[in-house]
């Protein structure tokens, strides 16, 4: 058997590396008014929002990137961003 | 099976047996007759692959790169231009250990452009990667390119057939064609460990950063030595199947007692074969050195070739502008300081200029007489030494 | 919870890409809707760098990068491999590129894709110039927007060229089904990945997907952007079946919007709003204005309905 590096690289492998470093703010999921829309869960960059059941989504922190889209887009106002504790929000 | 046909059909022929399930190339002058014949193997059904008429030489490598990530044995031809326009595809085939079987059927580079044979494109890519093979008559290109796909396969690095443009890819010969049965009973079947497939998902070609780049090329290099001693195996076994031997990593030719050995690469080996018999017949003990893998280099074999003493003429179809022959460098690169012979080089046939047997007789007094290292042109043309501009 | 996102990404978390990157949304939508039965050809850009990183990857379907110019022949490659050995069963080939690997420098192997007819679906991010290497021009950069390589300046006005019209060229080869998407209707886009996928022959997909930093817009707002592209008429979205529009997404009269809208929120149009810019955004307008009447954007009636 040769030896190789790089060649066969696994699949999914980037679960390994968690970006949470990343952000300044989280998305806070109330889970009062959810419609189930789904815009939060199809439109994150990461594939890191969760589906529980029909009406009621979450975050996985590991990877959150703070970009704030699920909360831009959500049309109830059901997601609220929360700065990072020794955060500043900013302008 | 004895065919008497043009080199160009004789390859496509033996590649056709070697059954590769992807063939797709893109046509240049004077690869054109092989990419013909294969397209009428296929339309005869003779050649069951799959067969992609490709829209340019990048895409030709870029297809078979896609064909043999998925497992598939995959051949291409080009030359000249078409193996320059391929170059970052090549690098890419052979870091990504790809084994692809391609032979280019050498011919000068641009400008001026110019269709007939010199080595410089395939010596111009010494550095991908790829094993690089040069083969001196049609006979030998059948049969090493069915040795390429076995050493290609063995060592998952991609090979290049060499052969002249023109000298040999145009030129009816004799040649011993293997049966079908025999090729098989020689080379076996494709099979890789691994390829792309949703059944064993993983991911080829990341990007790799200062962390692990130099490792993966390190690999390569341990791989392209050792590939030295698979080349050998492989002709060896090659000679036990069916009794031809071409040399391995090179060939001597009247070595022992040669006091002016003469070097190269490809077809200009038959013409210097002949001057070294009519050589000693009027007394010069000269003695031929055929180098016929050309990457991985034999430096090993070289330095045992020669010695210190002889006066070495290497002649070559190629040239690193600004320095000598190639070639030339690499012989040199064998030895280190008191044990080297006397090495020239002698730049010959560039464009397709005809080198004789007389062109080989000359250089060879010339070195008896003179034994000095030299960079010399060959048989150029006096009334162009001053330009044609008036 | 492990297992419950294993099943919704086949690109995974992890990767490095901007905060509220565009591409991400529309890659990892199109892996969504395409299945685990797929092998991807992914040219060179951000999206491949970004998901690569050794010694991780994002991808959990076999993927492969060659080169900048040449997924569609490593796509092609695979689909004629695959065929050849009898193992083109129960698997679709994706290519997938950024808007310069396939307008620009990837225009060669494509066409020769689409003229041969291999069944592979070809995926164009458009992000709307070379985002990798630091916010430069490609093809299909808009006019009047600022790249590195196409700043404002006395003599400028930003990029004096328009967006190659991508689908037209691949309609114009024969491709049997082509259709431009938008990050900002997930919905159609998956639905169109998934009839792309059923499609015998070539398919093109042209995904407008915002770039946080080249565009110069808040992490938040990247599939807003996309929707404002939209509803100014700016980025139709079409399906075109053999060669006939059969769908076009269409703006509702109160939702259709002034250029300026979707313009003034992005830095690489800032300097649009300056003194003697009106000029220009009355070009852009035109533009807007001659999708609209050329592909019929507005309507009453709903979303997604046939155009004629």
């Amino acid at each position: 058997m040769r030896i190789f590096v790089g060649r066969r690289v696994k699949p999914g492998s980037s679960l390994e590396n968690t970006t949470r470093a990343w952000r300044g703010k989280h998305p806070h999921y109330k889970q009062k008014d959810c419609i189930g829309c789904q815009r939060c869960f199809l439109g994150c960059p990461e594939g890191c929002v969760y589906q529980m059941d029909k009406k009621r989504f979450d975050v996985n922190l590991d990877y959150c990137k703070g970009c704030g889209i699920c909360a831009f887009e959500c049309p109830v106002e059901d997601i609220d961003m929360v700065l990072e504790t020794g955060c500043e929000d900013q302008p | 099976m004895r065919m008497i046909v043009e080199g160009s059909v004789a390859v496509a022929e033996a590649v056709g047996r070697c059954r590769p399930q992807v063939a797709c190339a893109y046509p240049i002058t004077p690869q054109t007759h092989i990419v013909e014949h294969l397209a009428k193997m296929v339309s005869e059904g003779r050649l069951k692959a799959g067969f992609v008429l490709a829209e340019s030489e990048f895409g030709a490598a870029s297809i078979v790169l896609g064909a043999s990530a998925v497992g598939a044995r995959a051949y291409t031809a080009t030359s000249s231009q078409g193996l320059l326009l391929m170059s970052e595809v090549i690098f890419n085939i052979a870091g990504l250990r790809l084994p692809v079987v391609m032979t280019c059927a050498n011919r000068a580079v641009s400008a001026p452009i110019n269709i007939w044979n010199d080595q410089q494109d395939a010596v111009s890519l010494r550095d991908t990667g790829w094993i690089i093979l040069f083969v001196e008559d049609n006979q030998e290109a059948v049969d090493t390119h069915i040795q390429a796909f076995m050493i290609a396969e063995e060592l998952m690095i991609p090979v290049m057939v060499c052969m002249d443009g023109y000298v040999l890819t145009h030129t009816m010969e004799p040649v011993e064609m293997p049966s079908q049965e025999e090729v098989d009973d020689f080379l076996p079947p494709y099979s890789p460990s691994y390829y792309l497939d949703p059944d064993d998902p993983f991911t080829m070609g990341a990007m790799v950063g200062p962390d692990a780049y130099m490792e993966s090329r390190f690999h390569l290099h341990m791989d392209m030595m050792e590939a030295r001693s698979t080349i050998s195996r492989v002709a060896l076994g090659f000679q036990q199947k069916f009794g031809r031997y071409h040399g391995d990593l090179v060939d001597g030719y009247l070595l022992d007692d040669a006091e002016i050995v003469l070097v190269s690469m490809g077809s200009l080996l038959g013409t210097m074969r002949e001057a070294a018999e009519r050589l000693r017949k009027d007394g010069l003990k000269v003695g031929i050195l055929k180098v016929r893998c050309f990457r991985p280099f034999p430096k090993e074999r070289v330095h045992a070739a020669l010695r210190p003493g002889q006066v070495v003429g290497v002649v070559e179809k190629d040239i690193s502008l600004g320095l000598e022959g190639t070639l030339c460098s690499e012989i040199r690169s064998a030895f280190c300081g008191e044990d080297s012979p006397d090495i020239s080089s002698f730049i010959v046939g560039l464009g397709g200029r005809d080198v004789t047997v007389e062109d080989i007789i000359s250089i060879a007094w010339d070195l008896r007489s003179n034994p000095a290292c030299r960079v010399e042109f060959r048989g150029l043309r006096e009334d162009l030494m001053k330009g044609d501009e008036g | 919870m492990e297992k419950e996102r294993k099943l919704i990404n086949l690109m995974e978390p992890g990767h490095t890409g901007c905060a509220g990157c565009g591409q991400a949304i529309g890659a990892r939508l199109v892996l969504k809707a395409a299945g685990p039965r797929v092998i991807v050809a992914n040219a060179t850009g951000c999206l491949e760098v970004y998901t690569t990183r050794y010694p991780h990857s994002s991808w959990e379907v076999p993927w492969i990068h060659s080169l900048f110019e040449n997924a569609s022949a490593v796509a092609a490659g695979m689909e004629v491999a695959l065929k050849a050995m009898g193992r083109y069963d129960n698997v679709k080939i994706i290519a997938q590129a950024g808007d310069g690997g396939t307008a620009d420098i990837g225009m060669g192997c494509i066409s020769g894709m689409w003229e041969r007819g291999h069944e592979v679906m070809y995926v164009c991010y458009d992000n709307e110039g070379y985002m990798n290497t630091g916010y430069q021009r490609s093809g299909l950069t808009p006019l009047g927007a600022r790249t590195t390589t196409s700043p404002p300046g006395a003599f400028s006005w930003g990029n004096l060229t328009h967006k190659k019209n991508m689908p037209m060229i691949a309609v114009a080869h024969g491709v049997p089904y082509v259709a431009t998407a938008s990050v900002s209707e997930p919905r159609d886009l998956m639905r169109k990945v998934k009839k792309a996928m059923e499609v015998c022959g070539p398919s093109y997909i042209q995904i407008l997907v915002p770039c946080v930093p080249g565009w110069g817009i808040e992490s938040k707002l990247s599939i807003h952007m996309a929707r404002l592209a939209v509803e100014t008429c700016l980025f139709p979205i079409l399906e075109i079946e053999n060669g006939k529009i059969t769908r076009v997404k269409r703006i509702k009269p109160d939702e259709l919007k002034p250029v300026t809208e979707y313009l003034k929120p992005q830095k690489r149009f800032a300097h649009l709003f300056r003194e003697g810019g009106e000029e220009e955004i009355k070009r852009i307008q035109d533009i807007a204005d001659r999708n609209l009447r050329e592909f019929n954007l507005v309507s009453d009636v709903d979303d997604l309905s046939s155009s004629q």
